[in-house]
C-alpha cells in the first residue's frame, strides 16, 4: 500500500512532466509530424501508468476519479461523432474536412505546399478527440484493474 | 523412423519448398502495381486536407470511417473491461 521506492516515485516524479509534455506535443502536431491522437494518446496513458505504479492505487484514486475517465472518454468519441456529422451539414459527405479554406480555426491554406499548426481543418480537431479518448481509455482499463488487484490484496492480507 | 514421422516430414518438405519458391517468386517490395490512388494522394494531401503528414490525412479525412471503426473497437474494450471488474470489485 505504500507504492515502490523512493528512487522509483523520484525518477517517475522528474520523467512525467516530460512524458506528458511529448504526448500532448504529438497529439496537437498529428497533421504536421509523425503521430496522431492514438500515438500520443498512448504515450500520455503510459505516463499515467508510471505514476500508478510508482505510487499506489490509492494515492491516485485521490486525484483521479472513474467517472471521470468515463466522461473523458465519452467526451472524445462523442466530439469525434459530431465533427464527423458536421461534415454533412457544412460539407458534402460524412467525414468531409469542411473547415479546410475557410480561415477560421484550423482553417488555413498551407503556403509553398508546407502545413504549419493551423491549417489540417477538421483533423487537428479530430486527433484533439481521438486523443482525449485514448488517454482515458488506455488508462481506465489499468486503473480499473490495479483497483481490482489492490482489492483483492486487501481481502487476502 | 515411423510411418507417422515419415508423412510429417514429405509434409513439412512439401511445405518448405512451395514457401521458399514462393518467396523468390514475390512482388518486389515498393513496386506496387496500380499506383494511381497512391500518387494521388501524394500529390494532393498537402492542398486538399492543409495537413504535411500524409498518414494521419488517410487515417482521419480519407478514411475517416475507417479511424470511427478503430475508435469503437477501443470503447468497446473499456467498456468490457469496466463492465467485468466491476462486477467482481463487489
Amino acid at each position: 500500500m505504500k507504492g515502490m521506492s523512493t528512487i522509483v516515485k523520484t525518477t517517475a516524479n522528474i520523467s512525467f512532466p516530460f512524458i506528458l509534455i511529448y504526448g500532448l506535443y504529438l497529439i496537437a502536431h498529428g497533421h504536421l509530424t509523425p503521430g496522431g491522437g492514438f500515438q500520443g494518446g498512448a504515450v500520455v496513458a503510459s505516463g499515467l501508468v508510471l505514476m500508478l505504479v510508482a505510487y499506489n492505487t490509492e494515492w491516485i484514486s485521490k486525484r483521479i476519479k472513474e467517472s471521470h475517465l468515463s466522461i473523458f472518454e465519452s467526451l472524445g468519441a462523442l466530439s469525434f461523432v459530431i465533427l464527423a456529422f458536421l461534415g454533412i451539414i457544412f460539407g458534402t459527405a460524412f467525414f468531409s474536412n469542411f473547415l479546410v479554406g475557410t480561415e477560421t480555426l484550423f482553417g488555413g491554406i498551407p503556403l509553398n505546399g508546407a502545413a504549419d499548426i493551423n491549417t489540417g481543418g477538421i483533423i487537428p480537431l479530430m486527433n484533439f478527440a481521438v486523443g482525449l479518448k485514448v488517454i482515458a481509455g488506455l488508462f481506465a482499463i489499468v486503473y480499473i484493474m490495479a483497483h481490482f488487484i489492490s482489492k483483492k490484496e486487501e481481502k487476502i492480507a | 523412423m515411423n510411418k507417422r514421422n515419415l508423412i510429417a516430414f514429405a509434409f513439412l518438405t512439401v511445405v518448405g519448398v512451395f514457401l521458399i519458391f514462393s518467396t523468390f517468386m514475390m512482388h518486389p517490395f515498393g513496386d506496387p502495381n496500380e499506383q494511381a490512388m497512391d500518387q494521388y494522394i501524394i500529390d494532393n494531401t498537402v492542398d486538399e486536407t492543409g495537413a504535411n503528414n500524409g498518414v494521419t490525412a488517410v487515417v482521419f479525412d480519407y478514411r475517416g470511417f475507417d479511424t470511427l471503426g478503430e475508435a469503437t473497437v477501443l470503447f468497446t474494450a473499456v467498456a468490457g473491461v469496466i463492465l467485468v471488474f466491476r462486477r467482481l470489485k463487489k
